[in-house]
């Protein structure tokens, strides 16, 4: 009777170890999607504890928008391109080009709605060109396309410039860089107002998690990422489709340089300067795999957040610019430790 | 009973070079309705090539396909699907970092539209592929397990289902059986023999003599890229047809 008793007990015990391992693989997948998140939250907890008058003032957090709105437009680019294991190292020379031509446009007396959307068209060349190339001429990886564009689109923005700035907008073309958003009517002080960059941010940034996770496109460059040759074998146009996404790639550049020329005010030659490598960086801490096929656009956004936090606190604390890029890169290496951790745990050989 | 059925698929004169190299010389190939062909030969006969010709995903340098009695060229495997012709490939053409279901109709998904914009509808998707599963009696957890977290076995079925999923008359199998634990291999067989009672051409590509004598009707062989032999199947033995992968007559 007693080792019944003792029996009963201990599949009792089985039975709550067996829940609570379920439970555990069941908080898995919650974890590989907001992992990141956890990591940003506990970021700003820290330096809110380091810096508790400054960091979350209305004005740093402003300011902390502000600084990631362009280098964000470039991230959620490079973003796509590597979720089709592919990856684009011209976007800052995109971006650069984009701004020069529309600095030059703008100097030549062009009403604000053409200088506005030059930078775009330009953008999206440049990124179609990167597509056509890629494709057409059967480059054998994107790196050796992007990096041959990297030189040819900086070249020519420097070219078409001169090497030299070109300063002074008007206010329309720098509204989506520069402008504030009055929040007075909320009761709120002058100096609270909302960046116009960043409502831009979450705007394209909503936009583009539509596009990638509810339509077809959007789940077919997941599916090229996940395995290209079923995806040729669906039926699906893989050329067409990396076209698209380095089209819009470099589109989203186009943005960048048109927030830019609103913060910035100027066209200037270094503009965009190793920012692919920023723009790599956050979707790598935001979770894109470089086999391609993983990752969401929540994550790349949390990486931008993450980098650009990281900066800026480092900043107020006033720790050099040289352990900013130790600790950046530190980041980068641990990020990409915990997904192939996590790669060896959800999937099976 | 294959030469009174009407004939779904026939290939003539199909020759591929890749470069210098000859991997298809004039081959030809024909499948009827609610038959089954075994298609032998040793690697680099040229079967996973003279497939992907059928699929479209090769274009062949030379001959035509016809499918059910008319010439087609095809562009792409988008093309053979819309004629109903579809390819389980060897290496199971799945994309491993999307669920089930959304694998089963990849390329083909069902869309929902809001205005002019097109949205894909995951509750369809999801409904039809637990029917579809549930028709061929394919068990999983559920539809949105990411296909890397299944095994061979059920990676192999889920390539199946995507293949029969859009009515399709001609199913082109790379070695269904080559990665599968041998209960799993016995569910793939019958799944085929099922298939073939509605109706449906199948084509096997197998080295094993095993499948090969359990579905298949013919038999043909191919041999450094050419027609070797081809025989009916109740005609020819296991010892002959392994000759003939072997290059001997």
């Amino acid at each position: 009777m007693k080792s019944l008793v003792g029996l009963w007990e201990k599949n009792k015990m089985d039975d709550k170890e067996k829940k609570q391992d379920s439970l555990y693989v069941k908080l898995i997948p919650y974890f590989e999607k907001y992992g990141i998140l956890l990591l940003l939250v506990i970021m700003i907890l820290v330096m809110h504890i380091l810096q508790p008058d400054v960091f979350l003032s209305w004005r740093n957090v402003t300011n902390v928008f502000k600084q990631i709105s362009w280098q964000s437009m470039l991230a959620l680019g490079v973003f796509m391109v590597i979720v089709t294991a592919g990856i684009d190292l011209s976007v800052g020379s995109i971006m650069m080009l984009s701004l020069m031509i529309l600095a030059i446009v703008a100097k030549a007396g062009a009403p604000w709605f053409i200088v506005v959307l030059v930078p775009l068209f330009a953008g999206f060349l440049c990124g179609l060109i990167n597509g056509l190339g890629i494709t057409l001429l059967r480059m054998p990886h994107p790196f050796i396309m992007t990096l041959g564009t990297l030189y040819i689109f900086r070249g020519t923005g420097n070219l078409i410039s001169g090497g030299t700035p070109i300063s002074g907008f008007t206010d329309e073309v720098r509204y989506l860089g520069h402008g504030r958003i009055d929040l007075t009517w909320l009761g709120l002080e002058k100096s609270q107002y909302l960046p116009v960059s960043l409502v831009l941010i979450a705007f394209v940034y909503f936009v583009f998690w539509v596009f990638l996770n509810h339509s077809r496109t959007g789940k077919w460059i997941y599916a090229i990422g996940g395995n290209p040759s079923a995806a040729r074998a669906s039926g699906i146009n893989v050329n067409k489709i990396l076209i698209i996404v380095y089209s819009l790639c470099g589109f989203l550049s186009g943005i960048g340089a048109l927030i830019l020329a609103g913060r910035t005010d100027s066209g200037y030659p270094n503009a965009g300067l190793q920012s692919e490598l920023d723009a790599i960086a956050a979707c790598i801490i935001g979770g894109a795999s470089f086999f391609g096929g993983r990752g969401t656009v929540l994550g790349v956004f949390a990486g931008v957040m993450i980098m650009g936090i990281l900066r800026n606190g480092l900043n107020l604390m006033d720790v050099s610019s040289f352990w900013q890029q130790v600790l950046i890169g530190s980041i980068i290496v641990l990020a990409v430790y915990v997904d192939v951790l996590r790669r060896d745990f959800g999937t099976r050989k | 009973m294959t030469s009174t059925n009407k004939l779904l698929l026939e290939a003539k004169g199909i020759t591929k070079y890749f470069g210098t190299i000859t991997a298809l010389e004039n081959v030809n190939l024909k499948v009827h309705e609610g038959e089954c062909l075994g298609v032998v030969g040793d690697n680099g006969a040229g079967k996973s090539t003279l497939m992907k010709v059928l699929s479209g995903l090769y274009k062949p340098s030379a001959g035509a396909l016809f499918f059910e009695g008319k010439e087609h060229v095809l562009d792409s495997p988008k093309d053979s699907q819309n004629l109903g012709l579809e390819m389980v490939y060897q290496d199971l053409a799945l994309a491993g970092n999307l669920p089930i279901g959304e694998n089963i109709f990849l390329g083909r998904e069902p869309t929902k539209n809001i205005g002019f914009l097109k949205f894909l509808d995951f509750k369809k998707i999801q409904e039809m592929t637990s029917a579809h599963l549930e028709k061929l009696k394919i068990n999983v957890k559920s539809a949105d397990q990411k296909v890397e977290e299944l095994s061979g076995g059920q990676r192999q079925a889920v390539a199946i289902a995507r293949s029969t999923a859009f009515n399709a008359k001609v199913v082109i199998m790379d070695e269904p059986t080559a990665a599968l634990a041998i209960k799993e291999v016995g569910k793939v067989l019958d799944l085929i023999n099922k298939l073939k009672s509605t109706g449906v051409g199948v084509i096997v590509i197998s080295h094993r003599m095993d499948d090969i004598f359990t579905v298949c009707d013919r038999v043909m062989a191919l041999f450094q890229g050419t027609n070797f032999a081809e025989s009916q199947l109740d005609k020819t033995s296991r010892d002959e047809v392994i000759g003939w992968i072997m290059g001997k007559k």
